[in-house]
C-alpha cells in the first residue's frame, strides 16, 4: 500500500517537472497529456487506497527525516486515513477532470506548457497538505498551494489586474499564515511535538486558555485560505486567473483547506466549544454576506466565487458546531458541483470571447445545449434540490444548526439557502434563456470541444449521485471523526420540507423575475443595489485604510529614507574613494625622484609615529 | 678636546642628512648611487661608534654586513645602469617615466 501512497503523492510532481522542462517552448500537446495521465494514475492509486481504508486499515509512512535538532524531530511523514483519503479522492478527481479540460481550454494560449507545470505543482502541494501526518508538513503544503495559487492567478502576467489580484491573494494569505504559524508554535511549545497523533492525544492535558489560543490562531490561518470575513476580498479578485484554475483551486480544493484544517484538528476544537461557536457564527455570517453580494453581481465568475464563499461559510458552521463529518461531506459534494459550475462558466467564456457579463448573453441554450444542461445540473445541486448532492449535505448542515439549538444560525442559513437558489438561477436565466441579447453586442457563440463536455460529465454524475452514499460516507469517516448526535428526528421531515421549500421558492422567483431578461436599470439607482455591487464598500475601505497609507509610507521610505539617507551614504563613501584616487594619482607619475621623496616623507611620518607612540607608552607605563 | 660619542653621532646625522637631500634632489642616477652610499656609511659610523661606546662588538659586525651588502648593491646597480645607458644614452631620472600610472 505504501507504493500506492507514494504514487498518489508524487505522480503530480513528476507531471509538473515534466511540463516544466518545456515551460519556455511553444505549446506541445504531450505536456498536457502526460500531466493528465499522471494525475489519472494518482487518482487510481487514491481509489485503491480508498478501498483499502474502507477495509478498516490506515497507511502511515515515514519517507525520511526532515528536521532533527535537539528535541525537535519532524519527519516527512504521510498518513492515509479516513479523512485524508476522502480529501485525496476529491483532489485527484477534480484535478484530473480540470487537467483534461484545460487541454481544450488553454488550446490557444502561449503558456500552455507552463500552465500544466503550475497546475500539477498545485496538485502535488495539495496532496502534501492533506496527506501530511504533522503540522509542519501541512504548513509546507499550505504554503505550496498558496504559491501555486499566486502563480496561477497571475498566469496572464501581462494583465495589470491579474498581477494585482495575485499579489492581493498572496498578501492576504500571508497575514493569515502568520496566525497559523503562531498556532503551530504554540502547539509545539506546549506539547513538544507536531505529529497529529501525539498532539491530539495530549491536547486535553493543556490549560483551557492555551487550547483556546491555539484554536484561535489556527483558525486565523484557516480564515485566510478559506477566504472568511474579513480576509475574503481576494477570492473574488482571484477570478482573474484562467477558469480551470478557478474551478480547481478557488472552488474545489485550496479554499477548502481551511475547513480541512478545522476538521483535522477536531480534537482541539472539541475542547473549546466557544471558539467553535464563534467559527460557526462567522461561517453563517459569511454565508449570508457572500450570498447577498452574489445577488446583483454582473460577472459570471464572481457570482460563482461568492457562491463558493457562501458555501465555505456553511462548512464552517458545521465544523464549528462539532459536526465534522457533515462539514467534510459538504466539502466533497461542493467540490464536485462547484468545479462543474466553473468549468461550465469557462465554456461560456470561451464562446463569448471572454465576455463575463450575463446580461450581455441570453438565449445561449440554443447554441450551447451541453454546457447549459451541465450548468443547470450543477446549479440545482448547489441550490440543494432532492436528490442532488447539495440537498443531502446542505440539509445536514441546517439540521446540525437546528439540533444544536442555534436557531439564529439556522435561520440565517435557511434564508441563505433561498438566496443561493435565487442567484444560481438568476445566472442560468440570464445566460441561457430569454432574449438573445448577445446578437446586439456582436458575439458569435459556439459550443466547446466535445471532449471538454465529456470530461465534465463525471463531475456532473458525482454532483447528482454523491449524496446517495451518505451512509457509507458516515460509516467511513466516523471511525476517525467524532459522530454527531442529532436530536431532530421528530422534526426532520419538516426541516427538510421547509428547506426545500425556500430553495424551490428561490428558483421559481429567479425564473419568474428574469424570464424576460434582466431587470430594468432603475434598480441600479437603489441604495441596496449600490451597496451590494460595491461589495459593501469593503474593498474600498481596505484601500483607504491599508493600501493608501501603506503606499504613502512606502513612497516616503523610498524617496526620503532610501534615496536621501541610505543611497546618499553609500554614494558618499564611493565618491570619497574616487576623489582620493583622483587626487593622489600624481604620486604615481613614474618619476623616480618624486617617488623617493614620497618615500622619505613616509619614513619621516613612520619615525614620528614611532617616537610619539614610544613617548605615549612610556607616559602611560609611568 | 676629546672626541666623544656625540661627535660621532652628529657626524653620522650630518652625513645622513646629506645623503637624504642627495636622494631627493639629484637627477643623475649615478649621483643617486653616491647618495645611497653616503646614507649607508652614515649608519655605519653610527653603528661603529655606539658599538665602541657600549663595548659590544655586534654593532661593528653589523657595519661589516652593511659594507658587504652595499658593495653587492652597487655592483648590481651599476650593472643595470650601464645597460640602461647603452640602451638610451641617458641616465636622467626625469626621463625614466615608463612606470607612469
Amino acid at each position: 500500500m505504501e507504493l500506492y501512497l507514494y504514487i498518489a503523492l508524487f505522480a503530480p510532481l513528476v507531471g509538473s517537472l515534466y511540463a516544466a522542462l518545456f515551460g519556455a517552448s511553444p505549446k506541445s500537446y504531450h505536456t498536457g497529456l502526460i500531466a493528465s495521465g499522471l494525475l489519472f494514475t494518482s487518482l487510481v492509486s487514491s481509489a485503491i487506497l480508498l478501498s483499502y481504508v474502507m477495509g478498516g486499515h490506515t497507511v502511515h509512512v515515514e519517507l525520511m527525516t526532515w528536521m532533527a535538532t535537539g528535541d525537535l524531530y519532524i519527519p516527512f511523514g504521510f498518513v492515509v486515513d479516513q479523512v485524508s483519503v476522502v480529501m485525496m479522492m476529491v483532489v485527484t478527481i477534480v484535478s484530473t477532470v480540470v487537467h483534461v479540460y484545460s487541454i481544450g481550454y488553454m488550446d490557444h494560449d502561449k503558456g500552455f506548457n507552463r500552465f500544466f507545470s503550475y497546475l500539477s505543482a498545485f496538485v502535488f502541494s495539495m496532496m502534501v497538505l492533506v496527506m501530511s501526518d504533522n503540522f509542519a508538513g501541512l504548513f509546507i503544503g499550505w504554503e505550496g498551494v498558496g504559491l501555486c495559487s499566486w502563480l496561477l492567478i497571475g498566469f496572464w502576467y501581462h494583465k495589470e489586474s491579474a498581477t494585482w489580484a495575485a499579489n492581493e491573494a498572496f498578501i492576504m494569505n500571508r497575514i493569515a499564515d502568520l496566525g497559523m504559524l503562531i498556532g503551530i508554535f504554540l502547539v509545539y511549545w506546549n506539547i513538544g511535538s507536531l505529529q497529529y497523533d501525539v498532539v491530539f492525544a495530549e491536547i486535553h492535558n493543556l490549560d483551557q486558555k492555551v487550547i483556546t489560543w491555539i484554536g484561535i490562531f489556527l483558525f486565523i490561518g484557516a480564515m485566510g485560505k478559506s477566504a472568511q470575513f474579513p480576509l475574503h476580498p481576494w477570492l473574488a479578485d482571484a477570478m482573474e486567473g484562467p477558469t480551470p484554475v478557478s474551478a480547481l483551486i478557488h472552488a474545489a480544493t485550496m479554499v477548502t483547506a481551511g475547513v480541512y484544517l478545522v476538521i483535522r484538528a477536531n480534537p482541539i476544537y472539541s475542547e473549546i466549544p466557544d471558539v467553535g461557536y464563534f467559527i460557526a457564527s462567522l461561517g453563517a455570517f459569511v454565508a449570508m454576506f457572500a450570498a447577498t453580494m452574489a445577488l446583483v453581481n454582473r460577472d459570471m465568475k464572481r457570482i460563482i466565487a461568492y457562491s463558493t464563499l457562501s458555501q465555505l461559510g456553511y462548512m464552517f458552521v458545521a465544523a464549528g458546531l462539532g459536526a465534522y463529518w457533515v462539514a467534510l461531506f459538504h466539502l466533497m459534494a461542493h467540490a464536485f458541483f462547484k468545479a462543474l459550475l466553473f468549468l461550465g462558466a469557462g465554456n461560456v467564456m470561451h464562446a463569448m470571447s471572454d465576455e463575463l457579463d450575463p446580461v450581455k448573453m441570453g438565449g445561449l441554450y440554443k447554441v450551447m445545449k451541453g454546457t447549459a444542461i451541465l450548468m443547470i445540473l450543477a446549479s440545482v445541486a448547489l441550490a440543494g434540490i432532492w436528490p442532488f448532492a447539495g440537498f443531502f449535505s446542505k440539509d445536514k448542515i441546517l439540521e446540525v444548526a437546528f439540533s444544536s439549538e442555534h436557531y439564529i444560525l439556522w435561520g440565517t442559513l435557511w434564508i441563505t439557502a433561498g438566496l443561493t437558489a435565487f442567484y444560481s438561477f438568476r445566472l442560468i436565466m440570464l445566460a441561457f434563456f430569454g432574449e438573445e441579447r448577445y446578437k446586439q453586442y456582436g458575439f458569435h457563440p459556439h459550443e466547446a470541444y466535445r471532449f471538454m463536455l465529456v470530461v465534465m460529465s463525471p463531475l456532473a454524475l458525482l454532483a447528482v449521485i454523491a449524496g446517495w452514499f451518505e451512509h457509507d460516507f458516515v460509516r467511513l469517516v466516523t471511525t476517525l471523526l467524532p459522530g454527531f448526535e442529532f436530536h431532530t428526528h421528530h422534526v426532520e421531515l419538516m426541516l427538510i420540507g421547509v428547506t426545500s421549500l425556500i430553495a424551490v421558492g428561490g428558483i421559481v422567483t429567479a425564473i419568474l423575475m428574469y424570464r424576460n431578461g434582466p431587470l430594468s436599470t432603475k434598480w441600479e439607482e437603489h441604495f441596496c443595489y449600490k451597496v451590494l455591487i460595491n461589495q459593501y464598500y469593503i474593498p474600498k475601505l481596505y484601500n483607504e485604510i491599508f493600501t493608501k497609507p501603506y503606499g504613502a509610507l512606502s513612497r516616503f521610505a523610498w524617496k526620503e529614507i532610501d534615496i536621501r539617507i541610505v543611497d546618499a551614504t553609500v554614494d558618499m563613501i564611493a565618491n570619497a574613494i574616487y576623489k582620493t584616487g583622483e587626487n593622489t594619482r600624481d604620486i604615481q607619475n613614474g618619476n623616480l625622484s618624486t617617488m623617493l621623496r614620497w618615500m622619505v616623507i613616509g619614513l619621516v611620518v613612520l619615525l614620528a609615529l614611532a617616537v610619539a607612540f614610544t613617548v605615549g607608552y612610556n607616559a602611560i607605563g609611568a | 678636546m676629546e672626541i666623544t660619542l656625540t661627535h660621532y653621532l652628529v657626524l653620522s646625522t650630518i652625513l645622513f642628512a646629506i645623503g637624504l637631500v642627495g636622494i631627493m634632489r639629484r637627477k643623475n642616477l649615478l649621483m643617486l648611487f653616491f647618495a645611497t652610499e653616503i646614507l649607508l656609511n652614515a649608519t655605519n659610523i653610527g653603528f661603529a661608534a655606539i658599538s665602541h661606546y657600549l663595548g659590544d662588538l655586534s654593532g661593528q659586525m653589523f657595519a661589516f654586513f652593511i659594507i658587504a651588502i652595499a658593495a653587492s648593491e652597487v655592483a648590481i646597480g651599476l650593472g643595470l645602469l650601464i645597460v640602461w645607458y647603452k640602451r638610451t644614452g641617458k641616465i636622467d631620472l626625469d626621463l625614466m617615466t615608463s612606470m607612469r600610472g
